[in-house]
Formats: C-alpha cells, structure tokens, sequence
C-alpha cells in the first residue's frame, strides 16, 4: 500500500499545547525540547520542525524574558508606530528582531492583533499595552526592569461599543442571561433547529457568507461520526476586532451558539480555535466553559438535553493569519503545518480528524444562539428583506469614534462614516485588505450581503494618506502570511511586492500597472486558497478608483530606458575598493 | 468496471470512466494539460504548482483535482488559460535560481521541459536572485534549494522505511523550504534515495555519485516533447515587431558581448555556408565580428549577448537601444543573468575578495583588487538587459541554437515564416 502523507501523517492534536508549554517555560524551543517532543510521538525531527518553523510565535532562539510584539498593521502605522517603535529600541538598547544582550527583552513587529480601534497597540507576554506613546514606552520599560509583573501594567482593553440599532431591533449587544439560548433547544428536533436557522437566512460572518443552515444541513447528512463543531476565533484579517469584542463582553453567548450547532449537526465535540493574540481573554473564556459545566450546559445530557452529550475545549493558536482559513484551520488543530487543504472535499464532508466538521466564525455562532432565543421572526424583522438581521462593523481610522457598530444591513456607507464621525475620508477598505477598497464616489453604496458585503472592517483613511502606503502595507502582510504552499501566493505576493516599490520610487509605466491587474488575475485564478486569490483585489481596484493618484506616479515612455536602474546605487558596493 | 461518462474538453466530446482522474483522461485523448506536482499514485493530489489550471463549468480549477464526472465542460486551450500556466512556469523561473546549462538534471527536468512546451523564453516576472543554500550536509543527497519548486512530492513520497518523514517543508510564504532531516537520511536505501532523485521534478535533490546515471542527448525531454498530441514543434514567440514582407534590401545589423562568454557569437557562426548567404543580403556595423568598434549609422537590428556586470556594459547596452530598431537578447545570460549571474548570490565584496585577495595564484605581496579611474565599475550584481533598456526580442539557451538565432533575425528583418524545431529551443 502506498504510504499517502496526507493520510498517513498522524494528527497530533495536542501538539501545539505542547509546543507552548516549551515556549512559556523557557522563552523559546530548546534543541532538547524538539528532540524530546518528537521522540515521544514517534515523528522525525524536521517534521516536528516544520510545524514550529510555520508559526510566528514559536521561537528556536530566546525571545526575551519579556517578548514584545509590536502591531504593524497601517492604522498602526499612521498612529505612531515608527515613534513608538524607536520609542522601544532605545528604552530596550535593543533592534527590532533581536533579543538585548541580558536576554531580558525580545522586540518583534507581528500583524494586526486585534486593537485596531486602541492603536498603536502592542503584546508584552500577550498582555495587551493600547495607545502606545513614547512616554508611555518609557513608563513601561522602567516598570518592568524594575520587577513590577506585567500582568499588573498591562491595559485593561476598551470594548468601544459605539452604536446599536436601539431597543427591540439589536440582535447581538443586547442584555445576556447565560442559558437562554440553549433553553430553547429543548423539545426542538436537530432537523427542527437546522430549519430556524434556514428560515432566518442567516449567512456565514467569517467573510465567506455561506448560509449556515444549509453548512449545519450539509454536516448533519454526513453518516460518519463522530462530528465536530470548529468556533473559528482566530479573527486575523487586519481592522477586524468585532469577535473580540463578543468574547470580551459575553463569553457565554458563542459557546451556547458552538452547542447549538453541536446538537443541529449531532456532534458531541467542540472547540474553540482563539488566535495566540487573544490570549489575554483566555482565562475569560475557559471561566465561562466551566461555568457552562456547572451550569450542566456542558458535559453529560447538556443543556438538559438527554442524551446529547457536547464539550468544549480550547485551543490556542501561535501566530498566522492564514489558520484563519477553514481547512487551514483544521490542519493547525491536528498539529500540523496551517496550511490550506486542497478542495477535495468539504469540512461538512471531512475536516478535523477527516470527520464531517462544521466551522463557523464567533459572530455566526453567536447569531445563531440569538436566532435560537428570540426566534428567526425577530432576526427576519431586522435589515433588508433578502438580507436579514444585524452585523457587528470594526471601524478604525481616522474618525472620532473608532470602536463596534452594530448596524442593520440596509445602512449605506456613508451613514456609517458619519456615524464614526470620520475625517474627511478619501480611501475606505472595506473587509480588511482581503476585502475592497472605495473611494466617496461609492458613499450611497449599500451594506448588505449582496451589496457592499463587509466582513467585519471598516478602515478608514483621510485626504493627507498616502495610498500606496497603504497598498504597500497591505503587500506586506499577505507576503509575511503567504503559507508557502502554492506558487501564484508564494511567489506572486513576493513579485508584486516589489512592483510597488517601484512605484514608489516614482519609476513605474502605465505598463506597470497593466502588469499588475494582469498579475493580479492570475493569482486571483490560480492560488489554492482565499489569500492568494484576494490578495491583489484592493490593489486592482484602487487603480481604477482612485485614477488620479496613480497617473500621478508614472512617466513617459520616451526613450525606452529603463528608470529603474540606477548606476550611482550598483556601483556603490565597488566604490568601497577605491584605494 | 466502473460507468462510463460523457464529458467535453476544448468542445471535444470524451467517454471516460467515472473518477478516474481529469489529466490522464485528457492525455489519452491527445489533449495535453500541462502539470509538475501531480504524481499519479499520490491521491489526494498535491495541488501545490497550479500549472494546470484549467477551466471547468467557467470557474479556473486546478485540473490535477478533478475526478471525472458526467456533463463536465472543461476547457484547457483558450488564450487566457494558456497565458496563466505559463506565468506560473515563469513565476518558478523567477522565483528560483536555474542555471540550467550547469544543472545535473537539465534535459531530465520537468520545469524545463514545462518552459520547452509553452515557449517561455523570458519571465515576465524580475528575477528574485534570492541566496539560498546548497545543504551538502546529508550522507548521500545534495539538496540544491535554489532549483526547488516546491512541489511537495518529497515530503509526500520519500519515508523511511517506518514512515518517518525524511524532507519537510520549513518556515512559510516566501521564505518557504524544504529541509531534509539528515538523521532519516542517512537511513534510506541506495534505492529509497535514489526514487527521490527520480520523483523530485526538478534538480533539487541529487544523490552523489548518480547524478549523471543518463548522458545529456538521451535523456527525456532532450528530443522530444511529452506532449502527446504534439507533432507541432515547440510554439514559436511571435516577433513583437514584424518587417514587411517584400524583396530583400541589404540590412544593417549590430553585435555586442557584454557579460557573456561569446558562446553565443560562436553560435551564430554555427550556420557555417549559410553565413555566405546571409552576407549578400545584410551588412554589420558595430560588432565583433568585423571588429568595427563605433556605430557609423542607425541599424535594423541589435542582437546582444550577456547581461550587464559592470558600468561599461550599461554605457554599451544604452546606445545599441539608442542605434538600433530592434533589439534582440541573445542568450540566457542576456535574458536573465545566466551563469555570470551566480554571483548575484553572493555579496560583491566575496566575490572580489575571493578572485583577488584570497585565491590560490594571488602573489604574495599582491593584494589588490584592481580600480583605477579607466576601468569600467563592477556593478552590485549582474543584470538583465531588459531591467537596463526595453527589449523587443529574446533567443533562449546558453548558447541559442544557430537556426534559432538566424530563423528569428530573418523574421524581424524580413517577415519571413518560420518554426522553431522542439529541439531548437533551450535553455542550455
Ligand atoms: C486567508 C483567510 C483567512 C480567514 N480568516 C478568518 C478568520 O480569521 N475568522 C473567520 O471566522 N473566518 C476566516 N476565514 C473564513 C473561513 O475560511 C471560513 O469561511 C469561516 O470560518 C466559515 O465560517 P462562517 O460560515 O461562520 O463565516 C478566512 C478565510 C481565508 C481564505
Ligand atoms: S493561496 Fe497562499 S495561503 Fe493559500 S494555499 Fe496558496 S500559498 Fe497558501
Ligand atoms: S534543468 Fe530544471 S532544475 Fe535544473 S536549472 Fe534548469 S529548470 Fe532548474
Ligand atoms: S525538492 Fe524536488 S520534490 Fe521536493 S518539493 Fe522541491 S522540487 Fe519538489
Ligand atoms: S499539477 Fe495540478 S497543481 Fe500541480
Ligand atoms: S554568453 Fe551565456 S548564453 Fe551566450
């Protein structure tokens, strides 16, 4: 029989737990550690070392007593993040991607960790720091050299609710009595609970929009068992912080969402999946889980249900966006490398273990258990009729009021922007960079699922950004969070990367930016997973909104010399000779 | 037996058994889809290169994934699929370091055979020169990273024989490779090691010694193409200017070597009588081959060889575009860097200090690395031509086969017809 890896490679679900208790206890993954590790599961050491090499928060080397991830997301870097960055590497005497002589403190730059609306923000032994200043640098550094325990400096992070669509039309930020949801399963089918929810037409929050009655349908079908319930918490597309927000202030409510679609599909498992950047609302969470347990909403006959037996674990990421995607998702859970599935099949079909596995975003299971409490009538009253119920909007930027807007599907763009109060904007990013940038000619577009479908983000940005800067931030992050895997993502994120910097220099052609839309299409129609097939369309679409600006940056094609070159810079190396 | 089904490719009505798989169906039925991962018995396939993306039911999917099922409307040769598989094969150029003319595996190769089959003769895509290793440290592989595609074969198929895996992939995105584990390695077979040399599509994993088992001129993708259907010879890059077609008048051409080994000169004088005719009907001005060192008048056409390595080359390089109509890269080393260029992965100051301070001849006392005012300058790394100017044409190989070269000149001068033979183009 041949040896079929995908098959073959054991799961080893307990692997990333593992890997971090090295990583706490040490600082980072001794030589003994992997060998250790490996040698107790049976599995070759570059194996092993594959999987730690993928994840950004595991390290090989030592990473400081204290290890400081610092967010360089752009609203970060329109915030201060340069100032704030020098702010630390002299309190430190230490450069960013190194650890000080003493070992005491490590400085890294990470993607966006979720406190987009308190920028620049930054993790210090994933205790949360907001509203960095160089002062407030100074302050901390002092602190810590002086022994004071980070967990007592850190920042107690704001929830910043900033809008809901007032009494009797608010779906998820209204008062939560834990139980209530799963109060009504009682006496309802799996068959029964699956309708409501295709009843209510509620549709994926996790970007993808796939109605999750039909998902919960899909999975129950599946013969095989045992099933299991995926909450996808890793919440990693840059601006979006709304499942933060929900786990923050009602912990509760997604787990009671995670049993419900326990019980619909009929599986008896579930776990959370919290990005490593969310640590900080770990404790909070398994609080909430063995308060579920006592409340007997957990374990045995939960919810009082006889005979539907449901648990929930936890499992914590270590650092990359692409985890994010589903079948990524699963591969991570397994403890392997995070990198995409090939489609052959479905989650639904086979997913965690190559059981059927529904995975559903932290704002879709919530919804679902606020379906279950006040019925769909009450979620189909809210929104448009073929866009149903409310949803949960990050906005961060330049307005007076970064933080949470719980919105009705039907409000339009430039209702939301007045809402925030924004400043002058000019540039919007609608959904994270994966997403699609506006310019205001777009202000009377509707949010709604089929309108202006927005994920979870909103950026907003005023007449003084530089566009490119943002694109080029935005090429950066799908570059760092490529997985590798295939070649258009892989490779092509690398090479548009740098046609951007060209452009930056002022170097590029109106062939240039043909280029780009070409390039740009063949990602979109070759990579394997959303990130490669996303990765350039704000890119692509800002060229064509914002046509001004890009004309701007180009020159004529006179003399058919490339600007590009410059001898002054490629002779420099040789001049060093010069006796 | 399991159902027959009726499915259509590029129109074509095909009956085909359910579930088998879409690439094979497709090639028994003389249609070619180009892929590199896909290994017949690796199930789920890898689905890593994405060379074969194709069309099905109007949605781009990668081929190799597709099992057979009734009514499926796939399409494989439309313009637009055609110009995606192959900017994905230059992507691996670009993104790799194939010296093809000094690679073991050149002739044997599936990437290059994938460049020979869709005519790639230039990567769109600049050339990334990224300094990756050769690992030397395995027993009995040598594990050259820079001509690794990552295809995932290895990881997939080469265990121990207690199902260790041996290769991994390592750290991700861009600076993604595959790590061998050197512990595993040391306990494959003479024949588990050899059957990853084999599988691996490219030159990235050798086993010492075994190498070379096939001589160059025999060896798979040499003569021939893969591509069943293909009786046609390699596709042709069609000239991007054209002259017009008409009664020849004497035309002017110019030469240059710049950061070449004159290899590609030679090559042009390799049509031997034909030079003759060839002589009636054109005139050189600046070129080697007459020795006229300045240009005297504005030219046809430009054929270069070499890239650029220093600033004279670049002084050069701009006034052949100034003099010339048309300006044509002659040679790998011309169109990418080629074998100059292995030194774009290694600092300038290593090179320098390498050749003139450390070497073996230097004299005792001697140790200088030559500058004066009247030297060219050696740039930082060798470049492309076409980074430097624009460029209307290129001729692959190292050095290009002479029929290619003069077939296409005749082309751009005259308009005349031609094809270029499968074995008429290379890359070494
Ligand atoms: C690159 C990438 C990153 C993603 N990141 C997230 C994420 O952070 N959170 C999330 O819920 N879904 C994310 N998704 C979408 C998931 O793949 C999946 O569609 C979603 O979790 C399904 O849940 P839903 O149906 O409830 O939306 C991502 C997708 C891609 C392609
Ligand atoms: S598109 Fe990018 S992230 Fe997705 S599988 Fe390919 S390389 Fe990985
Ligand atoms: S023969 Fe293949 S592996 Fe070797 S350099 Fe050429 S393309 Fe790369
Ligand atoms: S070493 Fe060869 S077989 Fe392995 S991934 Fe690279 S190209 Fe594929
Ligand atoms: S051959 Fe299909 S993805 Fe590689
Ligand atoms: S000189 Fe290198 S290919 Fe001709």
């Amino acid at each position: 029989m041949q040896a079929n890896l995908q098959a073959h490679q054991r799961a080893h679900p307990d692997l990333l737990d593992c890997l971090w208790s090295y990583q706490n206890r040490h600082g980072y993954i001794r030589d003994e550690d992997v060998a250790q590790c490996a040698a107790q599961r049976g599995i070759s050491e570059v194996e092993l070392e594959g999987v730690i090499s993928f994840y950004h928060f595991f390290h090989r080397k030592p990473a400081g007593r204290f290890t400081i991830y610092l967010n360089n997301s752009i609203v970060s870097e329109f915030n201060g993040f340069q100032r704030v960055k020098e702010a630390f590497e002299r309190e430190t005497g230490t450069a960013f991607g190194g650890v000080d002589p003493s070992g005491q403190f490590g400085l890294f730059e990470t993607a966006c960790i979720g406190l987009s609306d308190q920028e620049p923000a930054a993790l210090i032994n994933f205790h949360p720091f907001t509203n960095l200043t160089t002062l407030k640098v100074k302050h901390i550094i002092a602190e810590l050299k002086k022994g004071v325990p980070v967990e007592e400096i850190c920042d107690e992070v704001a929830d910043n609710i900033r809008y809901t669509p007032g009494e009797g039309r608010t779906l998820f930020l209204r008062d939560y009595f834990p139980g209530s949801a799963v109060a009504k399963l009682r006496g309802l089918t799996p068959e029964q609970v699956i309708d409501e929810m295709n009843r209510s037409k509620l549709s994926g929050r996790g970007g993808a929009f796939f109605p999750t009655g039909l998902k919960w349908g899909l999975c129950r079908q599946q013969e095989s068992s045992p099933k299991y319930v995926v909450c996808n918490a890793d919440e990693g597309e840059p601006g979006t912080f709304k499942d933060r927000v929900l786990m923050n202030t009602m912990p509760g409510l997604v787990l009671e969402g995670m049993i419900i679609a326990g019980y619909a599909i009929g599986a008896s498992v579930g776990i959370l999946y919290l990005r490593a950047e969310y640590t900080w609302m770990k404790g909070k969470l398994e609080k909430a889980i063995e308060q579920f347990y006592r409340m007997n909403l957990l374990g045995l006959n939960a919810a009082g249900i006889e005979g539907f037996n449901f648990d929930i674990r936890l499992q914590l990421g270590a650092g990359a966006y692409v985890v994010g995607e589903e079948t990524a998702m699963l591969n991570s859970l397994e403890g392997k490398r995070g990198e995409s599935r090939v489609k052959q099949y479905f989650p639904v079909e086979r997913g965690y273990l190559n059981q059927p596995t529904v995975v559903n975003n932290v704002e879709t299971l919530c919804a679902a258990a606020r379906i279950m409490e006040l019925g769909a009538d009450f979620f189909l009253k809210l929104g448009l009729p073929e866009s149903p119920g409310t949803k949960l909007i990050s906005v961060s930027g330049d307005c007076h009021l970064p933080g949470i807007y719980e919105i009705e599907w039907g409000m339009k763009l430039e209702e939301l922007l007045e809402l925030c109060q924004a400043q002058s904007p000019y540039f919007i990013q609608v959904s994270g960079p994966s997403g699609e940038c506006a310019s205001m000619a777009e202000k009377d577009r509707v949010l709604s699922n089929d309108g202006l479908r927005c994920g979870g983000a909103l950026m907003v940005f005023s007449h003084h950004r530089d566009i490119l800067q943002i694109l080029i931030n935005f090429a950066d992050f799908f570059k760092e969070e490529s997985c590798g895997v295939c070649t258009p993502c892989r490779a092509g994120n690398f090479i548009i990367r740098r046609k951007l910097e060209k452009v930056r220099l002022g170097l590029a052609r109106q062939s240039d930016y043909d280029e780009i839309r070409q390039w740009g299409r063949i990602m979109e129609m070759s990579s394997r997973c959303g990130l490669g097939k996303t990765a350039t369309n704000s890119l692509v679409k800002a060229l064509s909104a914002f046509p001004e600006y890009f004309a701007e940056k180009i020159q004529g094609e006179e003399d058919r010399l490339n600007k590009e070159f410059n001898m002054e810079r490629a002779i420099a190396e040789y001049e060093k000779f010069r006796s | 037996m399991a159902k027959q089904v009726k499915i259509k490719i590029d129109g074509k009505e095909i009956q085909a058994e359910e579930g088998r798989n879409l690439v094979e169906v497709a090639k028994e039925n003389g249609i070619f889809i180009p892929s590199l991962c896909y290994y017949e018995h690796i199930d789920p396939p890898l689905g890593t290169c994405r060379v074969c993306t194709c069309e099905l039911n109007g949605k781009p999917v990668p081929a190799c994934m597709q099992k057979v099922k009734q009514g499926m409307d796939v399409k494989v040769n439309t313009p637009v699929l055609n110009d995606t598989r192959k900017a994905i094969v230059e992507m691996m150029f670009a993104e790799g370091n194939h010296f093809c003319p000094a690679c073991e595996k050149s002739g044997d190769c599936d990437l290059q055979h994938m460049g020979y089959e869709m005519g790639v003769s230039v990567s769109r895509f600049p050339h990334i020169f990224k300094d990756r290793l050769v690992d030397f440290n395995p027993k009995r592989m040598v594990i050259e990273h820079n001509r690794c595609v990552k295809c995932r074969r290895c990881i997939e198929e080469v265990l121990t024989s207690d199902g260790q895996q041996v290769f991994s992939f390592f750290n991700r995105g861009n600076e993604t490779i595959v790590a061998i584990d050197y512990e595993q390695e040391a306990r494959l077979s003479q024949e588990q090691a050899l059957h990853a040399m084999q599988i691996c599509p490219t030159g990235a994993i050798l086993v010492r010694g075994a190498s070379f088992g096939r001589p160059f001129g025999g060896r798979r993708f040499d003569l021939r193409s893969q591509n069943p259907e293909s009786k046609k010879p390699a596709p042709a890059p069609q000239p991007q200017k054209g002259g017009k077609k008409g009664k020849p008048k004497k035309k002017v051409i110019a030469t240059i070597s710049l950061a070449g080994c004159f290899g590609c000169h030679m090559s042009m004088l390799d049509i031997d009588l034909g030079f003759m005719d060839l002589i009636d009907l054109v005139e050189f001005n600046k070129s080697p081959i007459n020795d006229i060192k300045e240009f005297t008048q504005k030219c046809d056409i430009g054929l270069v060889e070499g890239g650029c390595c220093n600033s004279e080359n670049i002084e050069v390089l701009r006034e052949f575009r100034k003099k010339c109509k048309v300006l044509v890269a002659v040679g790998e080393c011309a169109i990418w860097g080629g074998l100059p260029a292995m030194r774009n992965l290694v600092p300038l100051e290593e090179c320098l200090e390498e050749a003139y301070l450390n070497s073996m001849t230097t004299e005792p006392g001697e140790h200088i690395v030559p500058y004066h005012e009247d030297l060219p300058k050696i740039l930082d790394k060798v470049y492309p031509i076409n980074e430097i100017v624009e460029i209307d044409y290129f001729i692959p190989g190292c050095p290009p086969n002479a029929e290619h070269i003069w077939k296409a000149v005749k082309n751009l001068l005259w308009g005349e017809q031609y094809s270029i033979l499968y074995s008429e183009f290379k890359y070494d």
